[in-house]
């Protein structure tokens, strides 16, 4: 018992090692510009301008990414001062046409004129394009030669101002190509060894976190341990909290916006990802494999925590394995076989790009498989949410299925009481993730009326904006910056509850039309407050299990933590005839009159 | 509008004003010295553990009395008026009332031991208790608890999450077999063994021992011999807390004396809950003083009826109850007697292989009817035990529906067929068949 105990404490020491070994990774890299690379990122023409910027550092050794990825993007500004001036269109031009031109009215055939004949490629490109932005002006009479050239001034500033764009590196673009080039420029110790740094920051961790778990099957009785939860700096807001929430928000910061800073921790699963799809690791497979890696150990941990109930270790199995097996190594392997990569578990509204046009595009370029991709993802969300929600509650997809859940209950587990259980926190969730709901269906909707009709315009606004507005707000700083990042502070669940669209539309079905419900035991409540404390949604269970009555709530996911910390055996998460579902609140045990409480 | 004045925010006192405030609008406060809001005593155990902060153990939001018109005064009730309707309170000016209502709850039994009265010797019953035990535990190192019943083991487990180590003694041969059968109780046992305590049965303590500076150091056994520790829990019961209340026109025995219908000898003056003695026995199975959550409950549901104008007898139906002995769950329900009599009873007991969980039904002898169910490790269906016992269900059709019972989660083993097997070897004539489970709940 002694040396399990010794076991124990040294794998939390290996594990916060191992944990730093991670962390400290991230400063490790080191940095040096390849012209082969640079030359295939950059392809082409452009590539002689970008290249005569870059000689001064092709030889030299960046030691922190911060100052490469600096000097990078400012080799793209100076080729971006280069080419634009190279394609400017200057603005003389504009009187020059107008006064080629008969009149005040305009004709193309003056543009060449002007500009001379189309051999070289600038005058070739200028020509091009100022023909394009001029179709609507053919032949228009105007009131005078100055009418005229203002309007051909405008045209030329949108010209120019279209340089960027097509001949040079928009801001997107170089942002991409920052994140390929830092992570094809390491050359430090990661990019030397991947697989040594892969056993040190991730498989030392895993090691002492398994050390650190198991010896409690020994010296731990089952049953439930959440001794110590409310005095512990980790699980209760302290220090440790707020450290690990800070390093979950940074981590998503630069996951959405600045992966090129990350590209350490990128370069050392590139072989994994090499064996699994062939490919480099990017920033999702990445990603995606830490976070499967975080939900195989909690699991792990969750199993062993609940081992006295079946229920919960059959549920954990199955997060786990959807997970590993449906969001990480099947769409590996399509993408191996040269099919769209999709997760077949996720579902829209909570994929929320599935009905986006490079998605359906892909779906329907790949045959078979992709139609089949295309009818499984809208038979899951019209079939397979109210059939299965009607037989066993929401719970099936949330708390069995779902990779943002597989991660709620596995990783987060140790925060679930953070979660707030006033009534005011319960209307705010009602407001929010309703109204996500409906954001989420009109932007869908206008996404796929850009793809039927080819307008990109609905009601005044543009879909390629709500699409956008959507993806940065919802997809991205709610379900993830928050929705994990906030673990340490607002408990597990805080995307489920307040911001998944699915979870609403699951929640609606388990609402109106379902056979679950969370029963209460007769008289046996003695309103202790371990459910309410430790529902990860914020439900006040106890205020049913007082009174008697039936738990139907659209948010509950159906952990059944509830039932489980029960010291008095009053919960049960069950699916029975809906008749009796909504029961009046009645207590047993008092014959003096008929309780209703 | 009357002025109802409650003394005592605990479960039937609370209960009451929720219950009078749903059928009048008089006016209704209530009274506690212990802490300004009502809280789960229940779970004082749980916030020394750090699964639960206080506020979690709160039923009720704080927005809650004042939203239905219940004002709450924190203050201590020095003496009643009873001629001229007052409370005499300690911090603020006395009070009227139309109606009173005395739910002022117990306090922990102390027998009389030298030394009883010292620093870190107490039982565990309220607010003040837990903010004691937390004041000592830093400095205790071995802790002795006395007793073997629901509290102390609470308090051992208690002791337990910090490391302290703790030594029961228990003056039964078992552990709370004045109320367990002895199988059930031999569980316990182990259980408590299993988890490293140091059980003393057979044991009592002769005095405490003053480590020099008021504080407890230790007891001395009855065998002989003496244990160490800087902490003493009596947890030896609790009686009704009316000290305040004696030499006063109000009639008490052990408690406060009251009818079936929680009246006091003093008009619109009752009493509830722990610190009530009912002059008869509310009915054949019951005590005079009831001392559980689920009765002071009750009582509040009620009383509120007859302050509210419907008159209405107390009548406890089946009697149930519950607990928790470290990681074992127990549930009880209708009568099961601690020293099984074949002769006017047949028990069936199964217990699992792991000696954990057990089930144990009892049957009247004279006509084969269900007398009682006791569960350890088991949950069982509160509903459906309390109607097989009130309806006199026979032997075999409660063992037809004996599965209707399980009350335990999905994926958990039910157990009912090995007690169907049970009555099938007893009674291999009158054969009772198991049903088959659904497919995945459905086909």
């Amino acid at each position: 018992m002694k040396s399990l105990k010794l076991i124990h404490k040294i794998g939390l020491i290996v594990f916060t090692i191992g944990f730093l070994t991670y962390l400290s990774l991230f400063f490790l890299g080191q940095y040096q510009l390849n012209k082969i690379d640079l030359k295939e990122a950059v392809g082409g023409q452009t590539f002689s301008v970008v290249d005569k910027y870059a000689q001064h550092i092709y030889g030299t050794k960046y030691d922190d990414q911060f100052s490469f990825v600096s000097d990078f993007k400012a080799i793209l500004s100076q080729a971006n001062e280069e080419i634009k001036s190279k394609f400017e269109i200057s603005s003389d031009v504009a009187s020059k046409i107008a006064n080629s031109t008969e009149g005040n009215s305009f004709q193309q055939s003056a543009i060449e004129k002007v500009i001379g004949t189309p051999t070289e490629e600038v005058a070739q490109w200028q020509i091009k394009q100022l023909t394009d932005y001029t179709g609507w002006m053919e032949g228009r009479e105007y009131e005078s030669a100055e009418e005229l050239v203002t309007q051909l001034e405008k045209v030329i500033t949108d010209v120019n101002n279209s340089i960027i764009s097509q001949k040079g590196f928009s801001q997107d673009n170089i942002n991409n190509k920052a994140f390929t080039i830092t992570k094809q420029s390491e050359v430090g110790p990661v990019a030397q060894n991947p697989w040594l740094w892969l056993l040190l920051a991730i498989g030392i961790p895993i090691i002492g976190a398994i050390m650190y778990l198991l010896p409690r099957l020994k010296t731990q009785h089952a049953g439930i341990k959440n001794d110590g939860i409310f005095h512990s700096a980790l699980k209760n807001r302290g220090w440790i909290g707020i450290l690990l929430g800070t390093f979950l928000i940074s981590f998503y910061v630069f996951l959405y916006w600045f992966p090129e800073y990350m590209t350490s921790w990128i370069v050392m699963v590139d072989p994994i990802s090499n064996i699994l799809s062939g490919n480099p690791a990017s920033q999702w497979f990445m990603y995606g494999f830490l976070y499967t890696l975080a939900i195989l150990v909690m699991g792990i941990r969750m199993i062993i925590k609940y081992r006295h109930s079946p229920y919960q270790m059959v549920r954990t199995v199955s997060v786990m394995f959807f997970q590993l097996a449906f969001a990480f190594v099947i769409p590996e392997i399509l993408v191996r076989l040269n099919q769209p990569y999709m997760d077949l578990k996720n579902m829209w509204p909570l994929d929320y790009s599935f009905f986006f046009d490079y998605r359906l595009n892909e779906m329907v370029e790949a045959g078979t498989i992709g139609l089949f991709m295309l009818g499984w993802g809208i038979a899951l969300f019209t079939l397979g949410v109210p059939i299965f929600t009607y037989l066993y509650g929401k719970r099936w997809y949330c708390s069995w299925v779902c990779g943002c859940g597989g991660l709620a209950e596995t990783l987060g587990d140790p925060y679930r009481q953070l979660s707030d259980k006033s009534l005011g926190a319960w209307k705010i969730e009602r407001w929010l993730i309703h109204g996500v709901l409906v954001f989420a269906v009109v932007m869908t909707a206008a996404v796929l009326y850009t793809y039927f009709t080819g307008s990109s315009q609905l009601l005044g606004m543009n879909t390629y904006n709500i699409r956008a507005v959507y993806g940065f707000g919802i997809g991205s700083i709610f379900s993830g910056v928050i929705g994990t990042g906030f673990y340490p502070f607002m408990g597990n669940r805080v995307w489920c509850r307040f911001g998944c669209p699915l979870a609403a539309y699951l929640g609606l079905v388990q609402r109106f039309k379902s056979r679950f419900r969370i029963t209460t035991n007769g008289g046996q409540c003695i309103s202790c407050g371990n459910c309410s404390t430790y529902c990860e949604m914020g439900i006040d269970v106890r205020w049913y299990a007082q009174r008697g009555q039936n738990i139907i709530r659209s948010s509950c996911v159906g952990c059944g933590v509830c039932s489980s910390v029960c010291p008095r055996g009053v919960l049960n998460l069950e699916n029975r005839d809906e008749n009796g579902r909504f029961n009046q609140p009645s207590l047993v045990g008092n014959d003096s009159f008929g309780v209703q409480s | 509008m009357r002025n109802i004045v409650i003394i005592g925010n605990g479960i039937a006192g609370v209960t009451t004003a929720r219950h009078i405030r749903k059928h009048s609008d008089d006016n209704i406060t209530i009274i506690s010295a212990e802490t300004e809001h009502f809280f789960s005593r229940t779970a004082l155990m749980y916030i020394y553990m750090g699964h639960m902060k206080y506020e979690s153990t709160k039923p009720y939001e704080d927005f809650f009395w004042k939203k239905n018109r219940i004002d709450l005064v924190y203050d201590y009730v020095e003496q009643i008026d009873f001629k001229n309707k007052k409370l005499n309170l300690k911090k603020r000016e006395s009070l009227n009332y139309d109606v009173l209502v005395l739910a002022v709850g117990s306090k922990s039994n102390k027998f009389g031991w030298p030394g009883q009265d010292l620093d870190a010797v107490q039982g565990l019953y309220n607010y003040q208790d837990l903010e004691s035990m937390e004041k000592y535990s830093p400095t205790t190192q071995h802790a002795v608890v006395v007793g073997g019943g629901l509290i102390g083991i609470e308090m051992g487990e208690m002791f337990h999450t910090r490391n302290i180590d703790v030594t029961f003694v228990v003056r039964e041969s078992s552990f709370w077999n004045n109320v367990l059968p002895p199988e059930e109780s031999e569980m316990i046992n182990r259980h408590i063994r299993k988890h490293g305590f140091n059980l003393k049965l057979e044991a009592e303590i002769t005095e405490i021992i003053d480590g020099g500076n008021g504080r407890a150091n230790g007891v001395k056994l009855k065998e002989g011999g003496e244990l160490e520790a800087q902490f003493v829990g009596l947890t030896v019961g609790v009686s009704p807390n009316i000290d305040f209340l004696k030499n006063s026109e109000l009639e008490t025995d052990k408690g406060i004396k009251v009818n079936e219908y929680f009246e006091t000898n003093q008009p619109n003056v009752y009493a509830i809950g722990d610190c009530a003695e009912f002059e008869k026995a509310p009915a054949e199975d019951r005590r005079p003083i009831e001392q559980v959550w689920y009765t002071g409950r009750m009582h509040g549901e009620t009383l509120a009826q007859t302050i509210c104008g419907t008159k209405t007898a107390y009548q406890p139906g089946v009697w149930f109850n519950s607990a928790k002995f470290l990681d074992i769950e127990y549930q009880t329900y209708g009568q099961v007697p601690n020293q099984p009599d074949e002769d006017i009873e047949e028990h069936f007991y199964w217990e699992h292989e792991k000696g954990e969980k057990s089930i144990r039904l009892v049957f009247n002898r004279k006509d084969s009817t269900l007398k009682g169910v006791n569960l350890m490790g088991v949950r069982y269906r509160h509903e459906v035990c309390d109607k097989m016992i009130r309806d006199k269900w026979p032997m075999k059709k409660v063992f037809q529906n004996l599965k209707e019972a399980n009350f335990d989660p999905e994926f958990f083993k039910r157990y009912e067929v090995d007690l169907v097997g049970m009555y099938n070897e007893r009674y291999p004539n009158d054969e009772v068949k198991v049903g088959r489970k659904k497919v995945l709940g459905i086909f």
